[in-house]
C-alpha cells in the first residue's frame, strides 16, 4: 500500500463561476450550499428548541417562582404560564424533530456528503434540492409565525392527537399547514437522494463499496419517501376536521365545556394515532440512521481497521428500515387496541431490537485490536455506543406490554427517547460536525475548545436524562405543569432541580461550541485540513473545500471498498487509488 | 457553470432508467402511500359506523361513469402523445396532448357540477363522515388533475420548445408525465367503485 496524499487528486484549477450574490449563496442549486442552508436553519432551531426547554425546565424545577432576566417579558408576573407551557412543549418537539434533528441529519449532512461519497457532481435534480430547502424554510416561518396568533402557538403537543387538537385555537391549522409544507420538502429530498445514490456512482463504486454512511441516507430516504405520506394524509383529515367541520377525529356527543359539540360525529381519534404514529415511528430511524452512518465513519477512521462485518452492517440497516414500518402501534399499547394486536406489535418490537444490536456490535467489534485515535469527533462517536445502548436498553421496557403499563406517559418515556435522540444523535451530529468541518471549510477548529465542548455536552445531557428515568419510574406523568403539587412526585422533586441546572450546564457547552465555530471560521486556510483524519472515503480526495458546483476537478473512478486502514502503520488506501 | 448531471436524457446502463424516470416511480410510490392512507381511513370509519351509506344513494353514477370514461381516454391520448414523439411526429404529439388537456378540464367541468349539486342539496363535507371523505378524497384527486394540467400545458406549448434541442430528454420528460397522469387516472379508478357503488 502505498500513502496517498496528493496522488490521486489533481488540483481544481479554481475558475471562477460568475454567479451573482443571489444564485451562489441564498438561491443556489449547489449541493454543498443547499447543505450548509439546511445546515445553519438547523442550527437556529435546535437552539430555538432548547431554549424553549430551557423555560420548561425552570418551571418543573422551581414552580411558580419568576423566571430570571426574561420572566417578565414572557408573562406579566414572570412566571411560565400553563398556556405557555403547554405551547413551548408542543413546539419544543415540534422544532426539534421536524425543523432540528432531521433537516441537521439529512438536509445538512445528507445534501453536503452525499454527493461527494460517491464522487458525483452533484444530486441527480439540483433545481429540486433548492426548491426542497425553500420548501422546508417557508414550512419552519409558518411553524414560527404560529407563536403570534390568537390563542398562541400549537399547543396540543408534537403528536397533535385529536379530539383536543380538533378544538385547539387557530395555530394548530398553521400547524398542520407548516406540516404539508414540511412533507412536501421531505418528499422532495428523499427522491433526490435516492435517484442520487443508484444513478449517479462513480464509476467502480459498487453498491457494497458503498461508504457506510451512504447506506444509511439511502435507507433513511426510503422511510422518508414511504411514511410521511401517510402523516400527510392525517393532516388533510385533520384540517378538514378543524376547516370544513367534518368529524373523522371527533367521536359522537363529545363534551367539550359542558356542552355537546354540534359535529356530526362518528369519527375515531384512534385513526389519527394509527396514522400519526405509522410516520412517527419510523421517524425515529430517520433521526438514528444517518447518526449510526456518522458515527460508523468516524469510528472506522479512528480505529485505522476496516469495518467488522461491513456487509452485515448494511442488511442490518435494511432489516431496519423494513422493520420500522411495523412497529408503530407499540406507542399505543394504551389505547385498548386489544392483546391480540398488542402482542404482535410488542414482538415486532422485539424483533427490530436486533438489527440496532448488531449495528452496536459492529461498532465495538471494530474497536477491538484497533490503535484507536482519541481526536474530538472520535469523543462523540465513542460516546455514542453506550448512550444509545442506554436509549435502546430503556425501551425494551416499554415495548413489552406488561411494563409499559406502568411507564407508559411517564418521564421514564421522555428520558428514553431522549437517550436515543440527544445523547444519541445529536452527539453523533456534533462528532460529525467536527469530522467534516476541515473538509467543508478548510479550516482547522480548535482542539481544545472541542474536547470541552464534548465533555460539557457528555455530562450536562447525562445530568438532564438520567435522573429523568428515575423521575419516571417513580410515576411522575410527563405532562404536568408542576408535578410539586402530588404526594408522590415530592419525593423526586431534587432530581428536578438537578436536571435543570444541568440543561444549564449543557447551554453553557454549547457556547464553547460557537465559539469555537466562530473563531475557527475567522482562522486562515490551512492545508492541513485537506484530510486531517487520513480517511479514505471519496470525500476527502475532493479539494478543501470541493469545487463549487462540480466537486472535483477530474470525476473520480473507484478502485476498492470504503475502508483500507492499516492498524500497523500509518498506510491507507484511498478508494480512488488505482495501484496498490 | 460545468455541472454535468449524467442520465438526464439516456438510461443508465445498469438500472436500464434515467433519473426522471426513477425518480417519478418513487414519487408514485409516496403517492400510493398517501392515498393508501386515505383508503385505509374510509375502511376504518366505515367498518366504525353504523349508518354508513351505499354511495349510489347519495352521489351521482351516471355522471361519475361519464368521467371514468373521460379519465381512462385521456390516458389513451396521452400514450398516444408520448407514442407520437417516438415516431418523430411534433404536429401529432401536439394535437394528442392537446386532447389530454382537453379532456381532463373536462373531468373538473363534471366534477365542477357534481359538487355544486351537492352543496345545492344542503350536502357538504360536515353532513356526515361519509360526505366528508367522498369531497376529501376526490377534493385530493381532483387537486392531482390540476397539477397534471399544469405540467401536461408546460409540455404541450413552452416546453416543446426542448423538441429541437434535445428530443430525447423531452420524449423522457413527455413519458414521466404520462405515468404520473396514469396513476391519478388509476386513483380514480378505485376511488369510483370505492365511493359510488359499493
Amino acid at each position: 500500500m502505498s500513502s496517498a496524499h496528493g496522488e490521486i487528486h489533481a488540483h481544481g484549477d479554481g475558475h471562477a463561476h460568475e454567479e451573482g450574490f443571489w444564485r451562489k449563496y441564498i438561491f443556489s442549486t449547489d449541493h454543498k450550499v443547499i447543505g450548509i442552508q439546511y445546515g445553519l436553519a438547523a442550527m437556529a432551531f435546535l437552539l430555538l428548541g432548547f431554549g424553549l426547554m430551557l423555560l420548561m425546565r425552570w418551571q418543573i424545577a422551581f414552580p411558580g417562582i419568576q423566571i430570571p432576566l426574561i420572566g417578565k417579558a414572557l408573562t406579566q408576573d414572570g412566571v411560565l404560564s400553563p398556556e405557555l407551557y403547554n405551547q413551548f412543549g408542543a413546539m419544543h418537539g415540534t422544532i426539534m424533530v421536524f425543523l432540528g434533528v432531521v433537516p441537521m441529519a439529512v438536509g445538512a449532512f445528507g445534501n453536503y456528503m452525499l454527493p461527494l461519497q460517491i464522487g458525483a457532481q452533484d444530486m441527480a435534480f439540483p433545481k429540486l434540492n433548492m426548491a426542497s430547502f425553500w420548501v422546508n424554510f417557508v414550512g419552519g416561518l409558518i411553524m414560527l409565525g404560529s407563536f403570534l396568533m390568537p390563542g398562541g402557538a400549537p399547543q396540543s403537543g408534537w403528536t397533535s392527537y385529536p379530539p383536543l387538537a380538533n378544538i385547539a385555537p387557530p395555530s394548530q391549522t398553521a400547524w398542520l399547514i407548516g406540516m404539508v409544507f414540511l412533507i412536501t420538502s421531505s418528499l422532495l429530498g428523499s427522491v433526490n437522494f435516492i435517484v442520487t445514490a443508484i444513478q449517479l456512482r462513480a464509476p467502480g463504486l459498487s453498491f457494497f463499496r458503498l461508504p457506510f454512511f451512504v447506506w444509511t441516507q439511502l435507507v433513511t430516504a426510503f422511510l422518508l419517501l414511504l411514511a410521511f405520506p401517510p402523516l400527510e394524509a392525517a393532516g388533510v383529515l385533520q384540517l378538514m376536521d378543524r376547516v370544513a367541520g367534518t368529524s373523522f377525529f371527533m367521536p359522537s356527543g363529545l363534551v367539550v365545556s359542558g356542552e355537546i359539540l354540534s359535529n356530526a360525529g362518528g369519527g375515531n381519534p384512534l385513526l389519527w394515532q394509527h396514522l400519526f404514529w405509522f410516520l412517527a415511528h419510523p421517524e425515529v430511524y430517520v433521526l438514528i440512521l444517518p447518526a449510526m452512518g456518522i458515527v460508523g465513519e468516524i469510528i472506522v477512521t479512528n480505529t485505522r481497521k476496516p469495518m467488522y462485518g461491513y456487509n452485515t452492517a448494511v442488511y442490518a440497516i435494511i432489516f431496519l428500515g423494513f422493520m420500522s414500518f411495523i412497529v408503530w402501534a407499540h406507542h399505543m399499547f394504551m389505547t385498548g387496541m386489544g392483546t391480540a394486536i398488542s402482542s404482535f406489535f410488542q414482538a415486532t418490537t422485539m424483533i427490530i431490537s436486533i438489527p440496532s444490536v448488531i449495528i452496536l456490535t459492529i461498532f465495538l467489534l471494530t474497536l477491538w485490536g484497533a490503535s484507536i485515535r482519541y481526536t474530538v469527533p472520535m469523543l462523540f462517536a465513542l460516546a455514542f455506543l453506550p448512550m444509545f445502548a442506554i436509549g435502546g436498553l430503556t425501551g425494551l421496557p416499554l415495548g413489552l406490554t406488561a411494563s409499559d403499563i406502568y411507564l407508559h406517559d411517564t418521564y421514564y418515556v421522555i428520558g428514553h427517547f431522549h437517550y436515543v435522540v440527544s445523547p444519541g444523535t445529536l452527539l453523533a451530529l456534533m462528532g460529525g460536525f467536527y469530522h467534516w468541518f476541515p473538509k467543508i471549510t478548510g479550516k482547522m477548529f480548535n482542539q481544545t475548545l472541542g474536547k470541552l465542548h464534548f465533555w460539557g455536552t457528555f455530562i450536562g445531557m447525562n445530568g438532564i436524562f438520567g435522573p429523568m428515568l428515575l423521575v419516571g419510574m417513580a410515576g411522575v406523568s410527563r405532562r404536568l405543569y408542576d408535578a410539586s403539587i402530588y404526594q408522590a412526585a415530592k419525593s423526586v422533586q431534587p432530581l428536578n432541580v438537578v436536571m435543570t441546572y444541568s440543561s444549564w450546564f449543557l447551554a453553557a457547552a454549547q457556547i464553547l461550541f460557537l465559539v469555537n465555530l466562530f473563531i475557527s471560521l475567522r482562522k486562515p486556510k490551512t492545508p492541513a485540513a485537506e484530510n486531517p483524519w487520513e480517511s479514505t472515503t471519496l470525500e476527502w480526495t475532493a479539494p478543501t473545500p470541493p469545487l463549487p458546483h462540480q466537486n472535483f476537478p477530474v470525476p473520480p473512478h473507484v478502485y476498492r471498498g470504503p475502508y483500507e486502514y492499516n492498524t500497523t502503520s500509518r498506510e491507507f488506501a484511498p478508494q480512488a487509488l488505482q495501484e496498490v | 457553470m460545468s455541472v454535468v448531471i449524467p442520465y438526464v436524457s439516456k438510461p443508465h446502463p445498469v438500472t436500464g432508467v434515467t433519473n426522471a424516470k426513477l425518480g417519478i416511480w418513487l414519487f408514485l410510490a409516496s403517492e400510493v402511500m398517501l392515498f393508501g392512507a386515505l383508503f385505509s381511513s374510509l375502511i376504518v370509519l366505515r367498518v366504525g359506523s353504523t349508518d354508513w351509506p351505499v354511495g349510489s344513494t347519495i352521489l351521482n353514477v351516471p355522471l361519475a361513469f361519464v368521467n371514468t370514461i373521460i379519465l381512462i381516454t385521456s390516458s389513451l391520448t396521452m400514450v398516444m402523445a408520448w407514442a407520437s414523439l417516438k415516431l418523430n411526429n411534433l404536429g401529432k404529439y401536439k394535437m394528442y396532448m392537446g386532447l389530454t388537456i382537453l379532456l381532463s378540464f373536462a373531468f373538473l367541468v363534471v366534477k365542477y357540477f357534481e359538487y355544486s349539486a351537492k352543496i345545492h342539496h344542503g350536502l357538504s363535507p360536515a353532513t356526515s363522515n361519509f360526505l366528508g371523505i367522498y369531497f376529501t378524497m376526490t377534493g385530493l384527486h381532483g387537486l392531482h388533475i390540476i397539477g397534471g394540467i399544469v405540467v401536461n400545458a408546460y409540455l404541450w406549448i413552452p416546453g416543446a420548445k426542448m423538441w429541437h434541442s434535445d428530443p430525447e430528454r423531452f420524449t423522457g420528460r413527455v413519458e414521466v408525465a404520462g405515468l404520473y397522469w396514469h396513476f391519478v387516472d388509476l386513483v380514480w379508478i378505485f376511488l369510483f367503485p370505492t365511493l359510488y357503488l359499493l
